[in-house]
């Protein structure tokens, strides 16, 4: 365990080896997600209380949000996980080359993602569908109209908290473009190219939550 | 962690499986199930999570800690929600047990749960009577 | 507990410690040794905790009296919002884990450091942010909401600086789940060869236990924090009940981490007091592993309790009812510490040192906070005593008999570690004294005004009622002493005290295998363990007891 892996440049002072650095930035990391499935726990569980007590709201509710939009934004994450596993695949199999296209590409796709989930907004923004003072609570049965507000509101915060996420990731994956130019990574050492992996995949998993929560809900009442 | 030996045929399976699991999902909840429209994107979308822990976060060739790591996280989401479903699964039971919810007249929002499309925010005074 | 390879544990604690390694300002500042951030850790919330003092005076002293003579009800909401504040998210969640667990974690397990240095000093840097947010909010006006921040008075009625005191207690609560985060991970993988799980100090059990709740609660209050800033912001309604929004689910979302929180302030503090019992008593903790899956066991279930916090709020009473039983679950595991602590005891060759005096009082004084907490935890007492001065009493018995006395005996136990220098037992057992009889007397009479009726969180009360607030100002004074006592004679021992050896109190236990104070890699060759925590029947005859006869 020790010995050849020992003076490995990238291995800090107060690990023994290069293995115990690696076990424990990926325990950290785990640990992170953790309270980052909690992060987000907090606002699914508002979700599933509200939804289970105001059900036609939230359903009549979602009509107003664009579907393909969302179907389109859950293949660009997919896509986007598949590029980064494969930006980590090539570091394990020393394709040093490689690194840096896949890396882009998760990029571009993430990108994508954000843009797309701009027009959403805009479309939200024209539509007068944002909770506060412009929210038009005519565009609704009139019984409904109030929670459905609620429903926006919940929209935005986790969507919003979610693109904020992806702005980080994004900021996250260019640094390590950066690292990756230097020919920092290669198959003995690409830690943070996998960390990295692992909050970019966690990200895309909330969002296969949100999208049939948030948009598929009365989708077949429309 | 990284014991077996990488190789891209997995991901792109599961790239594939993701990407029908999505058009499946869209295309289920173009059909009238009733509740089994929500069971069915509820189960799709925890295959393609569970996928995506597995394969692309490498859940499946990891230590045993990292796999009760994954499990506790989910362990704690399902405490968070369960519990706190306890309140508001027993809400309107309890309601009535309890003679006049402690709200105030004209809220009245406790305890709606599970009333299905008829839930509306702003009940009739008569309702309040009633209990 | 074990042997340090080659390093003689009489060797005189002179040459390069963590303390005279750099000079300046910026190697503080800039440090990333655990060590030296746990100083960082020490004064400011040393800070925060007389802040926080302040505030608890001016409350003490308008209840002197029935009436508002010295403050009026909206300031009197801010002061005691602050007090709440304060205390609770920059003194108590940070006090043990961040100073004392950032100091021993490594050094009691054999590591260099914790597994995150850099992470360490963010944390730190977090929480100074988060404090000073929560300063400039009360430099500017201040907030009136308590501490718990309950819509719709936060995000729709309150007037102060909720938004910026809720974005400290947000930015602070970063710091937590770091700190739990590198704790955890620094458990997992960086014990010296032979410390296995069995072998930990009970110290490092608790801090993992602690560690989970930060790490699984923490989040939870952030978001919910940032839900009612969205609300009060934005005009988002996720609370709000004009859009049909329940205020009770703030309330859920808030308890599921501050009920938890509260277990981030004792767990650490029954470490303390199972190293302190054990190293006074001369004897391993009684049932070692019980106590260790004590702490675990008290960490799971204190997630499934937090709904007795919310039995008249309008919560279903059948859902009160199951988390009224499933709190009375938590006295079990908590029972077996004290029972434990206290079969330690016997037959011990027990010693009164200072930090004993304070293990001691810790042990009587969580023992009436803990049962008192299960007679409220009992839905038809609490529906009565809610939101009364019982409940006050009942969680200062709880956080300042419990948490702070732990605290205080864990900074006075390990001070010659921290600083190589010894303060001065005398004025040091006069302080302990001080403080639990100021203790009692300010926070006992507070469980017969609660009984009789008196309501919380209000500047006046009946005047039937003076002689007992009284009775509580008059001891608070007392305890103000007795809390300032130890800031004297503390820095007074940093310049002044004699230089300590490495084992003053001829403990068992890594971390006074090393020198006082301690290298900045903490030992001089990774040490070696060979044996179970608290072996002082395999002690060595040459480091029997001195304690503080030898340092008086």
């Amino acid at each position: 365990m020790a010995g050849q892996a020992a003076h490995h440049p990238a291995l800090q002072h107060h690990f023994d080896t290069l293995e115990q650095q690696k076990e424990s930035s990926s325990l950290g990391m785990w640990m992170f997600l953790v309270t980052e499935v909690l992060f987000f726990g907090g606002l699914f569980a508002t979700y599933v209380i509200y939804r289970l007590r105001f059900p036609g709201v939230f359903a009549e509710a979602s009509h107003h949000l664009n579907v393909p939009m969302g179907a389109i934004n859950t293949a660009v994450l997919i896509c986007s996980s598949l590029t980064m596993a494969l930006a980590i695949y090539s570091a394990q199999v020393n394709r040093k080359k490689a690194i840096v296209p896949w890396l882009l590409a998760t990029i571009a796709l993430g990108a994508t993602f954000l843009v797309i989930k701009a027009f959403e907004y805009k479309e939200k923004f024209t539509h007068h569908l944002v909770p506060g003072p412009n929210f038009d609570l005519s565009q609704f049965t009139p019984d409904h109209a109030r929670p459905a507000e609620m429903f926006f509101s919940l929209y935005f915060v986790m969507t919003g908290v979610h693109a904020l996420h992806m702005i980080i990731g994004i900021g996250l994956l260019s640094w390590l473009v950066v690292q990756s130019r230097k020919g920092r990574f290669d198959s003995t050492y690409y830690n943070p190219l996998e960390m990295s992996g692992l909050y970019w995949h966690f990200v895309d998993i909330v969002w296969i939550f949100l999208f049939p929560l948030l948009y598929l809900l009365g989708y077949h009442a429309r | 962690m990284s014991e077996h030996e990488p190789s891209i045929r997995p991901y792109i399976l599961v790239f594939l499986a993701l990407m029908v699991l999505t058009a499946a999902t869209v295309l289920v909840a173009k059909l009238d199930l009733g509740i089994a429209n929500d069971v069915v994107a509820l189960v799709i979308a925890v295959t393609k999570a569970t996928l995506v822990v597995l394969f692309f976060m490498h859940v499946k060739y990891s230590t045993r800690l990292t796999k009760l790591t994954v499990i506790g996280s989910v362990l704690w989401l399902s405490f968070l929600i369960g519990v706190t479903m306890m309140d508001y699964a027993s809400r309107r039971m309890s309601d009535e047990v309890r003679g006049a919810p402690y709200e105030a007249p004209g809220r009245g929002m406790a305890g709606q749960l599970g009333e299905g499309e008829d839930s509306t925010p702003v009940p009739a005074p008569a309702a309040l009577h009633d209990r | 507990m074990s042997h340090a390879v080659s390093t003689d544990i009489h060797a005189p604690s002179g040459g390069t410690n963590y303390l005279n390694d750099g000079y300046g300002l910026r190697s503080w500042l800039l440090t990333k040794d655990h060590k030296r951030i746990a100083i960082l850790y020490l004064i400011s919330v040393t800070v925060f905790f007389f802040i926080g003092g302040i505030m608890a005076m001016l409350i003490r002293l308008e209840l002197l009296t029935p009436e508002g003579d010295l403050l009026q009800a909206d300031t009197y909401n801010r002061v005691f919002s602050m007090h709440g504040i304060t205390m609770v998210f920059f003194f108590l969640i940070p006090s043990i884990p961040a100073i004392l667990g950032n100091f021993l974690v490594p050094l009691m397990i054999g590591a260099k450091d914790l597994a995150f240095p850099r992470i360490n000093l963010l944390s730190w840097y977090l929480y100074i942010f988060g404090g000073a947010f929560t300063l400039w909010a009360m430099i500017h006006g201040g907030v009136d909401t308590g501490w718990t921040f309950y819509t719709p008075l936060s995000t729709q009625y309150a007037q102060g600086q909720v938004m910026m005191a809720a974005l400290g207690v947000f930015i602070a609560g970063f710091s937590s789940i770091l700190t739990g985060l590198n704790f955890i991970v620094t458990i997992h993988r960086m014990r010296a060869p032979g410390m296995t799980w069995f072998r930990m100090p009970l110290f490092i059990w608790s801090h993992y236990a602690t560690s989970l709740i930060m790490l699984l609660g923490t989040p939870v209050i952030a978001v919910t924090i940032l839900m009612v800033a969205a609300e009060r912001a934005l005009h988002l309604g996720l609370f709000d009940p004009r859009l049909g929004g329940d205020p009770v689910l703030f309330q859920h979302l808030f308890w599921f981490y501050s009920h938890p929180a509260v277990y981030i302030m004792v767990l650490p503090a029954m470490g303390v007091v199972s190293e302190l019992i054990a190293a006074f008593s001369r004897k391993p903790v009684f049932g070692y592993k019980i106590v260790a899956i004590a702490s675990i066991a008290i960490a799971v279930l204190g997630f499934l309790v937090w709904g007795h916090h919310m039995f008249v709020s309008g919560q279903s009473i059948y859902a009160s009812t199951v988390f009224s039983l499933l709190s009375m679950l938590v006295a079990i595991p908590s029972a077996v510490k004290v029972f434990n602590w206290t079969a330690t005891l016997y037959e011990g060759s027990v010693s009164w040192d200072t930090p004993m005096l304070y293990a001691l009082g810790f042990i009587g004084l969580f023992t009436i906070g803990g049962l008192t907490g299960v007679m409220i935890a009992t839905l038809g007492i609490d529906v009565h005593l809610h939101d009364t001065y019982f409940i006050v009493a009942h969680f200062h018995y709880v956080m300042v008999g419990g948490t702070i006395m732990a605290y205080m005996g864990g900074l006075h136990y390990w001070w010659p570690k921290i600083t190589g220098r010894k303060y001065r037992p005398f004025w040091a057992k006069i302080s302990a004294m001080l403080v639990f009889v100021g203790f009692n007397l300010t926070f006992f009479p507070q469980f017969l005004l609660g009984y009789l009726g008196m309501p919380r969180r209000y500047w006046s009360y009946a005047p039937e009622f003076q002689v007992l607030n009284v009775l509580s100002t008059a001891g608070a004074s007392i305890l103000a002493i007795g809390y300032l006592l130890p800031a004297i004679y503390f820095t007074w021992s940093m310049r002044y005290g004699e230089k300590a050896e490495d084992n003053p109190w001829g403990a068992v236990g890594l971390e006074w295998q090393t020198s006082s104070p301690p290298p900045t890699f903490n030992f001089h060759e990774t040490p070696i363990v060979t044996h179970d925590a608290y072996d002082y029947h395999h002690q060595r005859p040459t480091i029997a007891a001195k304690g503080e006869a030898a340092l008086g």
